[in-house]
């Protein structure tokens, strides 16, 4: 046996020493992309880029999410996240049964809006039954009533420059040292003027519940729950959301999730 | 053990796009895997139909835990979680840490590297399938033809007794088994993992609805991550078998040492 095969073999061992002691430490070693600012979670998050430009660019942008029939309503819509806001502002709405309620649209707009929820009822309502999809990975199926998000934006007169719509809510989700932080999302304007992307006011036949978000709350059929903002306060139209919140986009974008959340 | 025959010339076994191929899917699987039982510990429940039942039952599998003990539920058939599922470290977890990425509690992170390798996966896919095409490996190597489905139950035999034959050219186990990972295990695990995604459901409404609704696209995405994980076992107890240094070296170099009376079967 010549010296090159034994250093050959010799390499090869520690080669695959060296992997497998690597892929037991890995899990550990690994822990540290789960920091928000790490250089190679950064490089990774681009894949969730290259999904958004084929979803948008490949297949239809317009296509509408799946709708079901109503027996296949099978059970009450399951709440997920915050369930029973304890906010003042909140509580005063949910006493007074929503009657004071006011739906703020602002931003860049050319005619901000103040509906009530009998304003809202009283826009072209869409009603549809589809399947909500949980970033947990469970699905459930309910009925929709609402306004769709076009109709307002169209009543709002946005102004070219806008690009985003940003959804401000009731609900305290997170008590840190800096304060409560309310939820909040954005969608662009492409989910916003979806067909199916409704402010819904109704579930299942009745108005919308508390749990799921009364007196109003988001459908955008085509991402994930957390898009789906509930308890909302306001719509702000805005060019950019860099400046909000940790500047990712919404709550659980800036704690790691995707802005695109299509997949 | 390994070497039945005397050893016979070095051959060309592996082109470089199957080699190179082969390493990138060994780390994109060794990620995915991890990462997607990080995913599906977020809810550790699999069900049957479009929706999870919440109020009615449609559930395949559940892993969970009773005070400080893993159960895992089979189609109602229940049976413990031996301290690995459901729960473990003094905390109810339906995979441990040691079998997640990242270790501990943390699906949006989860989510980040699961979607980069079924990225990296996909992409490694098109290459492999596009360079076994032009190459002739796919047809050449892949495909079973008359000849091999009537060596199949020899290739058995010899395979339970230990012995194994050096070829340049796979045997008929082989192309049985790589093609099943090829052509129905890689292949299904994209589909049913697009079928997940609520934005290819709009467009493509009859991918989940041809896999039985997205929560048995679920269900199907995890029985075949179990499939491959089985191929992999076995695979690894192969190469052992078949010569670890030899099978290693032609997955790295191309070159393969055969057996004396098999060097001129290409």
């Amino acid at each position: 046996m010549s010296d090159h095969v034994v250093s050959r073999r010799r390499l090869l061992r520690t080669g695959l020493g060296t992997i497998a002691a690597s892929t037991v430490a890995g899990c550990k070693v690994l822990d540290g992309l789960s920091a928000p600012d790490h250089r190679l979670r950064h490089f990774m998050e681009r894949a969730n880029d290259l999904t958004m430009a084929m979803q948008r660019g490949v297949l239809d942008r317009d296509a509408l999410a799946q709708e079901f029939a109503p027996v296949d309503i099978r059970q009450p819509q399951r709440p997920n996240g915050v369930t029973d806001p304890q906010d003042a502002d909140y509580v005063a709405h949910r006493n007074a049964r929503f009657a004071n309620y006011r739906l703020e649209v602002g931003g860049l707009v050319h005619r901000p809006l103040s509906l009530s929820l009998a304003d809202l009822r009283q826009m072209p309502t869409r009603r549809q039954i589809t399947r909500h999809d949980c970033v947990e990975g469970w699905s459930c199926i309910a009925e929709w009533a609402g306004v769709p998000l076009w109709h307002v934006l169209d009543r709002a007169m946005v102004h070219t420059s806008a690009r985003y719509v940003l959804f401000h809510c009731f609900d305290t989700i997170e008590r840190s040292l800096s304060g409560a932080i309310r939820y909040y999302e954005t969608i662009d304007l492409v989910d916003a003027r979806h067909p199916q992307t409704l402010l819904a006011w109704g579930m299942n036949g009745a108005p919308l519940p508390v749990p799921n978000g009364a007196p109003l709350r988001v459908r955008v059929e085509r991402q994930l729950g957390y898009k789906m903002a509930k308890y909302v306060r306001a719509i702000e139209l805005v060019d950019d959301f860099s400046g909000i919140g940790r500047g990712r986009g919404g709550y659980w974008e800036d704690r790691g999730y995707e802005w695109y959340a299509g997949i | 053990m390994s070497r039945n025959t005397p050893p016979g010339p070095l051959v060309r076994r592996h082109t470089r796009v199957t080699r190179v191929t082969h390493w990138i899917w060994a780390l994109s699987l060794f990620f995915l895997l991890l990462t997607g039982l990080q995913i599906f510990n977020a809810h550790p429940v699999l069900y049957w139909g479009d929706q999870s039942g919440f109020g009615f039952d449609n559930t395949v599998l559940r892993i969970g835990a009773v005070d400080d003990r893993g159960v895992v539920e089979l189609f109602g058939w229940r049976a413990g979680g031996m301290g690995v599922l459901g729960y473990s470290g003094g905390a109810v977890r339906a995979f441990p840490p040691w079998a997640t990425i990242p270790s501990g509690t943390d699906l949006a992170t989860g989510r980040v590297i699961h979607f980069f390798f079924a990225w990296v996966f996909v992409v490694t896919l098109l290459v492999w399938a596009v360079g076994a095409l032009l190459s002739g490996h796919l047809v050449r190597d892949l495909v079973m033809d008359r000849h091999h489905w009537r060596g199949l139950a020899r290739d058995v035999r010899d395979h339970v007794r230990g012995r194994f034959r050096h070829a340049a050219r796979y045997g008929p186990l082989q192309r049985l088994s790589y093609g099943l990972v090829l052509f129905v295990l890689f292949p299904m695990m994209i589909l049913t993992g697009l079928a997940m995604s609520p934005g290819v459901n709009a467009a493509l409404p009859w991918l989940s609805e041809g896999l039985g609704g997205r929560q048995s696209a679920r269900t199907l995405h995890f029985v075949l991550a179990a499939g491959l994980l089985g191929f992999f076992v076995v695979h690894m107890v192969m190469v052992v078998l078949a010569g670890p240094l030899n099978e290693m070296r032609a997955i790295v170099t191309g070159w393969y040492r055969a057996d004396a009376q098999e060097a001129g079967d290409v």
